[in-house]
């Protein structure tokens, strides 16, 4: 066990419980604010404008987008590699923390799992939508049927992914709702609106926070935290195996699984980063989100950093020391130099050096550098996922085939949806659900002056 | 084992199984009963009441739900003897546009001809067809055909045509009365004629072509005496010179052309011989693509290289020179070529110039040629146009000197460069009929319009060599109101007897005492019909003495300034194809642009002029977009003609830029060089569709080349990489086991002219729809079989290679594992198939697939308005095969080896009780291959030509690094250069990946 004392304490200005609950719970009471209004206004036109796409999509066909017929993926995986990635912070949050037994986790965690469900889900539109025939998708699943019956190709990546992804998001979102039910509970007995009471009583299933239950809570909490725990690190292996068993250039490689796990988890704590330095600006609540936390969050980047520069880097040198001629084109002239050469280089920049700045404690006690700097990995994660989907297809093997591929506007418009529907979940978040878990918070309050856990 | 009883009354007469019975049942069709009245005295409980909710709502969801929309098919009452439903009749038929002849088999399917194959009987086309033959199907069903005769814009009937024609054929009015017509092969029709011209001797008749050949007649007028274009026998030439003829590509019979070059371009082990093909010329066409040896030159260079040539020979033979101008090019080796190659050579040249084709033929004199590779008796009667005939006409036009005119099949108010004047003339002048299928300027500025057969539709025959007769035989009733050219003919000469009559007679009376033959005229002619063709054997050999003092050159050496040279393209040639999606679709085979003409300018030019492709630029006058084509010579620029046309109808109008407008006249001829041109930039650009914009192999051993020299020392020569590709030849999975047929498909490279007709016959086969110029520049072309071109490194006169791709069919294919819903999968006779009804289109086969032979149906291209091709209007509809499925929107799909044709063979093999012969399956790709390129077959047949093909040492396999065990083979080019050992792929080494 470490020493509290060391550390100082993971909740700041000596709270009571009482005060924990009502400082936590406020927002639900409150009127909305405007800036709460505005966003939701801002990201209810982006999910229209969203809708719109993903009508038009499926109305008129894929041909609505860039894609063609030597690039046939592209800003719709793009994003959702990139939304699974963010989706993994989270539960990654959560689970590796509890297990590591880092308290300091508590503060962070809910907000983070929040942002996992809605990331997934918006992850999850895209391999649907980017179907030529969506209303045929059920085919995917492996049921038994009237034609044969035929089965799924169980040898298909695609196949694991979308199992990987359904038990990730159903295990995440579960993981998030049981963490909520002790703060519903908390919330339906503090509530005078008797609105509010039945719905947070509803949610409650009936809470009552003996200590039976809370045995049972915890039980249930480790377990189906051990399951997430193997999902996270297996359903963004898998996705990388959408890559890497195939036999494009630049695609099929040992290395994927590991560096997409890492890069998720690295793009997921960044926005985990962002939205944490939001959170603690609007709702103040710097007691409860410290400095200590952004500053452990960007120590976690420094050191995910590392690993994706080294990941690049191994990419680079194991295509080189092949010497298989079609890896070290798509490596040395199609990415580091060549069309996509820009591509590249936000990529590395933003997500290998630009992070290296936080080794210094300044900056990561700079709480404006910080944040730009998580959006910038975030931004270099999206650049990431272009370099491997687009670049790999658009010159692999028969340069006659070679072709470039730019979005239309309608994959525009259905990436801007799913960001107007991520910023509306987290909008709804912030005014529906305690944002911290009140009662892991509750929990930590007193670690540095009682000892006892 | 103990008695159980529940009773007295059962313990004495066992358990009673009657009613427990009776119980059970009711229990079971309790959802039945629960609708009767029956279950009144039973007391319903919840489930039952869910179960009848269920039910009903069950039912009610699929009776009003799955309702699926009602297409009545009507049997016949008393079926037509020809047609059995599913069953395809075959119909030898002959394709003639006016400009090119082929001998074909018309597929006929429930009525409908569906599909030109090759006839494999035929003399000419030799079993091979071209772009335009395979695609002259879809013209039938042309939406702009002419529907009914009209005068104007309104309706007219026949009569009423018929009289009028008369009439003015009668009367003896003042000007010119001229029936002009395109080429004309056909013998029953030039005695029409005649006899239309014996009743009404001031009926002229002018022929006209659209794209002239006269300088080659003229100059064998002047050097024989005799006006012919001789037969060319490329088969027999060893050596081959050509000075911008397109000969594989539209140069007068390329079919026919293509397939005896082809012949002599088959190098095997045991006969490593094959033709030398020298290309000079301006632009880069697919005949220089072939060539062994291409020299870009300007057409003035071009004349003066031919003119050295030609007096280094007649040095060497001690004939008299020409008074050459001076050229700085070595022709030494030519000229010892030539020399030895005597009587073994062809030399050409695609210039309309006469005294180009002075030389040509005096060259060939010298040579001895003439009775060898080039046919005095066998001469061709194709482009029989008179240039100076039509200038003649067309200043009488001008001048109100023409009471008549009566045109069949030609298109001058689109072709003359003064199309538009002479739009005008012919619509003062007295009285003006149009006679041709489709709709057209000329139709448009005719005063009436007399519409004619569609050749699928006709009774005709041809003699598209002397001496040899085809027939042409309707396929199918004529779809609209329309009379075949002849019959109108007949009819104002007013005969009682109809084209059918008329031919008929003809043969009777001139050709079947000809053949010699012992069975009736009747059977005969059954028999001929049924063959399409004949040969009449046994020519006189004529032959005719040169005389080489009629060769002069006046006009020689270069002119300042850029010269411009306007070519046929091989899918629009002329532009009267130019309403067909299929041929606006086909990429060009060099270039790769589709759906435009453009400005070919060479690399230097356009370096100097700072131009880049698709920069709008104006040549004498016309706006047209650049492309910068490597390969073109310097101070030279190329344009196609035939497009641009303004009336063809809806795909063809205003597509590119008409450049017929350019076209000069030169001592009574049409010249299609045009000197001293002048290029200005205009700053605006204008997009390009292509098919292809990577233009280079990159090094990778893609298509694979040796030479002669090093293919004579060593069969493996080029291709060593497979030899080491095969040492690696191992998996860690069990080799899949194909018992019965094993399928597969040999390609050679060195017979490959890259002609484009397997692409439109895969189209016509497959129903592959057609997408548009936007598509097409988006990369989304549906073609299922490409030919691929890459060039070498020298910009300025780089090889080409060419290599048609289709799917591989891989043993190991990596776009089968990665489908989540197993759409497409291996069968167990080796054919990667795609089951359309079961894809998704998660699009990761395209994208696993590393040939990119594999296509998405991105938009619905069936009814939609905007795809407004063939596939929207249901006579259009008519040409689709019904054994192959329209695709459906958001599915993958890609080459089938044509499983539908192997389906077909195996099962009348089957009901044969036998199995296939090699050669009975092939593909549409194969079937119509004019060089027999490429061979398909059963690859556990030890004895099949592809097994051999898949065994010989020239063979490799696309990316076979990569272990996909295709099942498509190429052999390896072989280019008949001097010296250099050509093993420069040998530094690449086997990796997988």
């Amino acid at each position: 066990m470490y020493k509290t004392e060391i550390r100082g304490p993971l909740i700041l200005g000596n709270k009571t419980l009482g005060q924990i609950s009502e400082e936590i719970t406020s927002p639900i009471y409150q009127r909305p604010k405007m800036w709460w209004l505005v966003g939701m206004g801002i990201s209810s036109i982006l999910m229209l404008l969203g809708f719109w796409g993903i009508y038009v999509t499926i109305a008129t066909g894929i041909g609505t987008w860039g894609v063609n017929n030597t690039v046939g993926w592209g800003w719709a995986i793009i994003n959702f590699v990139w939304w699974i990635g963010i989706g993994h912070a989270g539960t990654a949050f959560s689970i590796f923390l509890l297990i590591l037994r880092q308290e300091w986790r508590s503060s962070i965690n809910r907000a983070a799992e929040a942002m996992t469900v809605v990331a997934v889900g918006c992850a999850a539109i895209f391999p649907a939508l980017h179907m030529g025939r969506v209303w045929d998708a059920f085919f995917i699943f492996p049921y038994p049927n009237t034609r044969g019956p035929l089965w799924v190709n169980y040898n298909s990546p695609l196949f694991w992914d979308f199992i990987a992804i359904t038990a990730y998001l159903l295990i995440s979102a579960s993981f998030w709702f049981l963490g909520m039910i002790p703060d519903f509970a908390t919330i339906r007995d503090t509530t005078k609106s008797k609105v509010k009471k039945a719905v947070y009583g509803f949610f409650a299933m009936g809470w009552r926070g003996s200590v039976g239950e809370w045995k049972r809570y915890e039980g249930l909490a480790f377990v189906l935290g051990g399951i997430a725990a193997v999902l996270v690190v297996s359903v963004h292996s898998i996705v990388s195996t959408d890559f890497a068993v195939s036999v494009e250039p630049g695609w099929h490689t040992t290395l994927f699984p590991p560096y997409f796990v890492v890069g998720a988890i690295f793009s997921g704590f960044a926005m985990v980063m962002t939205l944490m330095v939001i959170i603690r600006k609007i709702y103040k609540l710097h007691d409860y989100i410290t400095n200590r936390h952004l500053d452990n969050v960007a120590k976690i980047l420094v050191f995910v950093s590392l690993i994706m520069g080294t990941a690049y880097l191994t990419e680079i040198f194991i295509a080189w020391y092949s010497a298989n001629e079609y890896e070290m084109f798509t490596l040395f002239r199609n990415r580091i130099t060549g069309e996509y050469t820009v591509q590249f280089w936000i990529m590395f920049i933003c997500n290998a050096l630009i992070p290296q700045l936080m080794w210094f404690k300044k900056i990561r006690h700079n709480i404006k550098i910080v944040f730009v700097i998580s959006i910038l990995i975030n931004l270099g994660m999206w650049f990431e996922r272009f370099n491997i989907v687009i670049t790999s297809l658009a010159k692999d093997y028969l340069p006659s085939a070679w072709a470039d591929y730019s979005p239309t506007f309608v994959e525009i418009a259905v990436f801007l949806g799913t960001l107007g529907i991520f910023a509306f979940g987290v909008l709804l978040f912030f005014k529906y659900i305690p944002m911290i878990a009140i009662h892991e918070v509750k929990m930590v309050n007193k670690l540095k002056t009682d000892k006892k856990k | 084992m103990e008695k159980y009883w529940r009773s007295l009354d059962e313990y004495k007469n066992g358990p009673d199984d009657q009613t427990e019975k009776v119980v059970e049942e009711e229990q079971k069709n309790l959802v039945l009963d629960l609708a009767s009245d029956k279950i009144a005295g039973v007391s319903a409980s919840r489930r039952d009441f869910l179960k009848l909710v269920g039910f009903s709502f069950a039912t009610a969801a699929i009776t009003s739900s799955c309702e699926k929309p009602v297409q009545k098919a009507i049997p016949y009452l008393v079926k037509p003897e020809e047609i059995t439903p599913g069953k395809s009749s075959y119909y030898a038929t002959s394709f003639f546009d006016g400009t090119e002849y082929c001998s074909v088999v018309a597929k006929v399917r429930d009525g409908r001809p569906i599909k030109i194959e090759a006839n494999e009987l035929a003399p000419v086309s030799g079993g091979g067809t071209s772009a335009r033959v395979q695609a002259s199907v879809l013209e039938l069903y042309d939406q702009a055909r002419l529907k009914g005769p009209a005068k104007g814009s309104n309706g007219a009937t026949w009569e009423e045509i018929d009289e009028l024609v008369v009439r003015t054929l009668r009367n003896p009015t003042p000007g010119r009365k001229v029936l002009l017509t395109s080429t004309i092969i056909s013998p029953t029709t030039k005695k029409i004629i005649n006899d239309l011209q014996s009743t009404y001797p001031e009926l002229e008749w002018i022929v006209y072509d659209e794209v002239s050949s006269a300088a080659i007649r003229d100059a064998h007028q002047e050097v024989f005496g005799k006006n012919m274009i001789p037969g060319y026998h490329f088969d027999k030439a060893d050596y081959i010179l050509s000075f911008d003829a397109d000969f594989l590509g539209t140069w007068l019979s390329p079919v026919e052309f293509a397939a005896g070059y082809a012949k002599k371009r088959e190098v095997t082990k045991e006969r490593p011989e094959m033709s030398k093909h020298v290309q000079f010329e301006s632009g880069y066409s697919i005949t220089g693509a072939n060539a062994d040896d291409r020299h870009p030159v300007t057409p003035a260079k071009s004349k003066a290289i031919l003119a050295k040539i030609y007096n280094g020979v007649a040095s060497r033979q001690g004939i008299a020179g020409l008074s050459a101008p001076e050229c700085d090019v070595e022709v030494e080796d030519i000229v010892a070529d030539l020399l030895r190659h005597q009587a073994a050579s062809i030399i050409i040249s695609g210039s309309n110039d006469q005294e180009m084709q002075l030389m040509v033929a005096g060259l060939n004199a010298m040579l001895g040629n003439y009775g060898a590779t080039l046919d005095m008796n066998r001469t061709m009667n194709i482009r029989q146009g008179s240039d100076k005939d039509f200038a003649a006409l067309r200043s009488s036009l001008k001048n109100n000197g023409v009471s008549l005119l009566i045109m069949h099949n030609v298109n001058p108010v689109f072709s003359d460069p003064d199309g538009d004047d002479f739009g005008y003339a012919i619509n003062a002048a007295a009285l003006s009929v149009y006679i041709g299928h489709s709709f057209s300027e000329t139709a448009k500025n005719s005063q009436y319009v007399a519409p004619d057969h569609h050749y699928l539709e006709a009774w005709g025959d041809a003699a598209p060599v002397k001496g040899t007769f085809c027939l042409q035989q309707p396929t199918i009733n004529p779809l609209y109101n329309t009379r075949s050219f002849q019959d109108s003919l007949l009819k104002w000469n007013g005969a009682e007897e109809t084209v059918y009559d008329a031919i008929k007679a003809y043969w009777e009376e001139n050709i079947y005492p000809l053949s010699g033959a012992a069975m009736s005229f009747t059977d005969w002619w059954n028999t001929q019909l049924q063959q399409g063709a004949f040969i009449v054997g046994g020519n006189p050999s004529i032959s005719y003495e040169p005389d080489l003092s009629a060769i002069a050159l006046q006009s020689a050496g270069e002119t300042a300034g850029m010269a411009l040279t306007l070519y046929t393209s091989v899918g629009i040639v002329d532009g009267r194809h130019a309403n067909n999606p299929w041929l606006q679709e086909l990429p060009d085979p060099v270039t790769k642009v589709c759906w435009d003409n453009y400005l070919a300018v060479s690399v230097d030019d356009a370096r100097e002029m700072e131009l880049k492709d698709e920069d709008v630029v104006t040549v004498n006058g016309l706006r047209i977009p650049v492309l910068v084509q490597p390969g073109q010579a310097k101070g030279t620029c190329s344009l196609a003609v035939g497009y641009g046309r303004t009336v063809s109808g809806k795909v063809g109008d205003n597509v590119g830029l008409n450049a017929f407008g350019l076209v000069t006249e030169k001592n009574g001829f049409r010249s299609y060089t045009v000197e001293g041109i002048v290029i200005e930039k205009t700053g605006d650009t204008y997009p390009l569709a292509r098919t292809q914009t990577h233009h280079t192999m990159e090094d990778r051993p893609i298509v694979r080349e040796t030479t002669l020299e090093a293919y004579k020392k060593d069969p493996n020569a080029g291709n060593h990489f497979h030899l080491d590709a095969e040492a690696h030849h191992y998996s860690l999975y069990p080799e899949t086991n194909f018992d019965g047929y094993h399928w597969g498909l040999a390609i050679d490279l060195n017979k490959c002219v890259g002609c484009n007709n397997c692409v439109v016959s895969c189209i016509a086969e497959n129903n592959i729809a057609t997408v548009g110029k936007e598509e097409v520049k988006n990369r989304r072309i549906m073609h299922w079989l490409r030919i691929d071109r890459y060039y070498s490194e020298d910009v300025n006169n780089p090889k080409s290679y060419l290599q048609p791709v289709m799917c591989q069919h891989c043993d190991h294919a990596p776009c089968e594992n990665v489908c989540p819903v197993a759409a497409t999968m291996h069968s167990s006779e080796g054919l990667n198939q795609v089951a359309y009804v079961r894809c998704i289109g998660t699009k990761y086969c395209i994208n696993n697939c590393p040939y990119r032979v594999r296509r998405f149906n991105w938009f619905k291209y069936v009814n939609n308005d905007d795809f407004n091709f063939h596939l929207n209007d249901d006579t259009s509809k008519m040409v689709l095969n019904p054994d192959v499925t329209v695709r459906s929107r958001g599915v993958v799909e890609k080459c089938s080896f044509c499983v539908q044709r192997i389906q077909e063979k195996k099962l009348e093999a089957k009901l044969e009780g036998r199995s296939l012969e090699d050669g009975e399956v092939q593909p549409a790709c194969v079937q119509s291959c004019p060089t027999n390129a490429l061979v398909f077959g059963d690859m556990n047949n030890k004895e099949a030509k592809v097994t051999k093909h898949i065994q010989n040492e020239r063979n490799y396999h696309l990316l076979e690094q990569l272990h996909t065990l295709p099942s498509v083979g190429y052999l390896t080019k072989v280019r008949n250069v001097e010296g250099k050992d050509e093993d420069d792929e040998d530094h690449h080494t086997v990796s997988h990946s």
